[in-house]
């Protein structure tokens, strides 16, 4: 990107521009090391303080015995060594293994070291097993379980934070470029519909397409039964994809573009935009190099709190759409009390969302020459 | 005053901030009328009575203005109560201890469906020997069916549909089409006209006496229909906007002003504060708000109070306190500061009397703008199904509705009534904060 948009002379002094490429690429591989660092310390932080949380009714604790407890039984009752005890004995014996289990992970410890563990097992995903739900597979694994739906999560809030981001700055763009027109107009008239959460727009999408026009599913992630050929079970996919993708959309869609186009309104009003005007460019550059350039960053921060905001609001989407993802896994675990699958999910939306603050923060130095220049790193 | 004056002038320009003032009063009039009319225990009380408080509603009825858009004429729900007087009851003394007494309700009946059901609620005074009762339906086209004769005890419901022996004399186990149907006819048709029901009823002692209820239980119900529990909606309609506006209110107001006064206690003070708060922020960020909600609301307790108290606790340390960290560091070095630092104010006056009031116009549009969030977050808590368990909320009623499948059945009243509520409640604030907006940044006014 860098190459494009700050073209050096061609052929002069192609030492200088190798240093200054190089530099670049030492600056940005010293930003992101520092970034991920202090992601690291972050989700550390947050995962922490998820475990504080979910133990002060001792919940964690009673994840772990129950781990404890299914596994030592299962490992008794299943070796033939133990096949001749009787069944008083084998209880006897399952009792005392769970004991020295516990006191091997610490469970008779204080809980300030006690939570080190926990803190330990949720960084690595070791997430226990759960109460009452399982995997597609059968597995009890919590990671297993909360994994295996966060393909469809990603499907879905990729495919609309996508749609979302491009859409918007096309739009505002044009939209800053002859502003005051009518679809102007409608776009601010429409933006305080940006209050309301996409699964509020789900409901109505679902009554009017789904219930009363019967063109688009009620919900789910493809048709029952699946498509043998992975052809039409992708479209059949992408079908039932249209309606969450565009509540999400439609719920934050307005107020982006009504933003982005005040700021590019601002910005277009700059000395700098003028004096480029008036040297003849082409609109387009003066937009793309002008304009665009000096306010994507802040967008992209705008685009990252935007993205936050809306990881909440997919737990919501996905169980009003019964899309398979983790949101609806955590809503399952709610009405089964699933206490592992809740905090483990909690876990995993910790991770998604530092995940995401830090591809958003690579993003940005790409686009922020001030981070590869070196003025102002991180 | 004179600044608040202005305000309202340049509200009046928008016509969006006029529709958002006007929501946004009706809502706060709506909030006022329920917490007047209907006492919290009470609203409690009904939201969570069940067959006994709400006997009289039919179950699933849609609100009764829906005949109004509809072709086939649904059937409305009444009932009527000798005791009240609503129906009309003659006694006719026989002798000393023998009366005759003689209820009777007529009706038109102008529908095109019959009934989902209809119920008779005995109450009776007597000694040892039992009234006895015998009722009649007379229906517009001269036909008299016996519908039963019975000893009434002193509490005693009976249920026209599930009489056995009716269903046997009707020769139907359909016996609200078979009282309300043209038994000649080919095709299946209403009879409209007047009906009457009439239950003569003779006692045995003196003093002793029948009282009746009789409960018509419709398709059609009120204002807003009943749910599955029988429950009145409007009953958590109207209930539910006090509820959602002080929710929406107070975690606005709470997370705006203490972020505000943590932003500008980091900025003035710098150093390791303001580190600090930079980096709980940052925690905060990958913290899944929700996620520890729904842990809070399955670990410990569902109450709407203490999701308020974390909502406001984790919104504190929101992207808000970056917007108002820059402008406070900007302000921090304004020559009115300069000038209260120099007669001697202290940290803590500066912050509160100089640095913190000239924010308060900024705080307005963003405060009156998050409103809606948080009404439509306490909302979906209840759909996620960690709504508060005694409080009659919107999201409740749909979080009701979802679990039944209502979208599924047709019964869209259900779920369109509270988040039609909702919608409005959600943009007539985002509108007024819109234009409020506009109105303090000068900036934004002319684009």
């Amino acid at each position: 990107m860098s190459t494009e948009t700050l073209p050096a002379p061609a052929g002069s002094m192609p030492a200088a521009k190798k240093s200054i490429a190089n530099s670049a690429f030492a600056r940005m591989a010293k930003y992101t090391a520092v970034r991920v660092l202090t992601m690291a310390v972050t989700v550390t932080i947050g995962v922490y303080l998820t475990i504080l949380i979910a133990n002060m009714g001792g919940y964690v604790d009673t994840i772990m015995r129950n781990e404890i407890r299914d596994g030592t039984t299962q490992a008794i009752l299943a070796n033939p060594n133990f096949r001749n005890l009787t069944p008083e004995a084998k209880q006897e014996l399952i009792q005392k293994k769970i004991a020295a289990e516990e006191a091997r992970l610490g469970l008779d410890q204080p809980f300030a070291i006690r939570s080190m563990r926990y803190l330990v097992n949720g960084l690595t995903l070791n997430l226990g097993r759960a109460l009452h739900m399982t995997s597609d597979h059968g597995s009890k694994e919590v990671r297993l379980i909360l994994l295996e739906r966060l393909p469809a999560t990603l499907l879905m809030t990729g495919t609309s934070s996508l749609i979302l981001f491009f859409g918007s700055i096309v739009i505002a763009l044009s939209l800053s470029r002859n502003y005051g027109n009518w679809i102007d107009k409608v776009v601010i008239a429409l933006s305080p519909t940006s209050s309301v959460p996409p699964w509020f727009y789900g409901i109505f999408f679902i009554l009017i397409f789904a219930a009363i026009l019967k063109v688009l599913p009620f919900g789910g992630l493809v048709d029952s039964p699946p498509p043998t050929n992975s052809f039409d079970y992708g479209l059949s996919v992408l079908k039932h994809l249209i309606l969450p993708v565009v509540s999400v959309i439609i719920s934050s869609v307005f107020l982006s573009i009504y933003n982005w186009r005040t700021f590019f309104l601002i910005f277009s009003s700059e000395d700098y935009v003028e004096v480029a005007k008036a040297k003849g460019l082409p609109p387009r550059d003066v937009e793309r190099r002008y304009i665009l350039r000096p306010t994507l960053p802040t967008i992209i921060t705008n685009f990252a709190l935007l993205v936050i905001t809306l990881w909440t609001g997919f737990t919501i989407t996905e169980t009003v759409f019964v899309w398979p993802g983790l949101g609806i896994t955590l809503f399952r675990a709610i009405g089964a009390y699933d206490t592992p699958v809740i905090v483990g999910s909690t876990i995993i939306y910790a991770y998604l969302l530092a995940i995401t603050v830090f591809l958003l923060d690579i993003f940005y130095a790409l686009v922020d020459p001030r981070v590869k220049i070196g003025s102002g790193s991180s | 005053m004179n600044a608040f004056k202005n305000t309202i002038r340049g509200l009046f320009q928008y016509p969006s901030a006029v529709l958002g003032i006007t929501v946004v009063l009706v809502l706060l009039g709506i909030a006022a009328y329920a917490l007047i009319t209907i006492p919290y225990s009470e609203a409690v009380r009904l939201w969570r009575g069940g067959e006994d408080v709400w006997y009289q509603n039919p179950r699933y009825a849609a609100p009764a203005w829906f005949n109004k858009f509809s072709k086939v004429k649904k059937p409305v729900s009444f009932r009527v109560n000798t005791a009240d007087g609503s129906m009309t009851k003659t006694v006719t003394p026989a002798s000393d201890d023998i009366a005759s007494e003689e209820i009777a309700y007529s009706f038109d009946y102008t529908y095109d469906t019959p009934p989902q059901e209809m119920n008779l609620y005995f109450t009776t005074k007597f000694d040892t020997k039992l009234p006895f009762a015998s009722i009649i339906w007379h229906t517009p086209d001269g036909r008299e069916i016996k519908i039963a004769n019975m000893a009434v005890d002193r509490k005693t419901t009976y249920r026209f549909s599930q009489d056995p022996r009716l269903q046997k004399s009707l020769k139907t186990d359909q016996v609200m089409s078979a009282l309300f149907m043209d038994p000649n006819s080919e095709t299946p048709k209403i009879v409209k006209g007047t009906y009457q029901l009439e239950i003569i009823g003779a006692t045995f002692e003196s003093g002793s006496d029948i009282d009746v209820e009789f409960v018509f239980h419709g398709d059609l119900y009120g204002l807003a229909g009943t749910d599955k529990y029988r429950r009145d909606l409007f009953l958590p309609l109207l209930y539910g906007t006090p509820i959602a506006l002080a929710f929406g209110l107070v975690a606005a107001l709470g997370t705006a002003l203490l972020t505000m006064v943590i932003a500008a206690i980091g900025t003035w003070y710098g150093g390791w504060v303001d580190e600090l708060i930079q980096r709980i922020t940052e925690v905060n960020l990958v913290l899944p708000f929700l996620g520890i909600l729904i842990m809070v609301g399955t670990f410990y307790s569902r109450s709407i109070w203490l999701m308020l108290g974390i909502t406001i606790a984790l919104g504190i340390f929101g992207g808000a306190i970056k917007t108002y960290r820059a402008i406070f560091l900007q302000s921090k070095e304004a020559s009115y500061i300069e000038a209260a630092r120099a007669y001697g104010a202290s940290s803590s006056r500066i912050i509160f009397k100089y640095l913190i009031p000239r924010m308060v116009p900024l705080l307005i549009p963003t405060l009156v703008s998050s409103v809606p969030g948080y009404v439509f977050l306490e909302a979906s808590l209840a759909v996620l199904g960690l709504g508060d368990p005694i409080l009659p909320t919107w999201g409740k009623v749909i979080n009701d509705a979802f679990a039944d499948g209502a979208l599924y059945q047709g019964r869209y009243y259900w779920v369109l009534e509270p988040a039609v509520l909702l919608m409005f409640t959600g943009l007539g604030f985002a509108m007024l904060g819109f234009a409020l907006d506009r109105i303090y940044n000068p900036r934004l006014r002319d684009m």
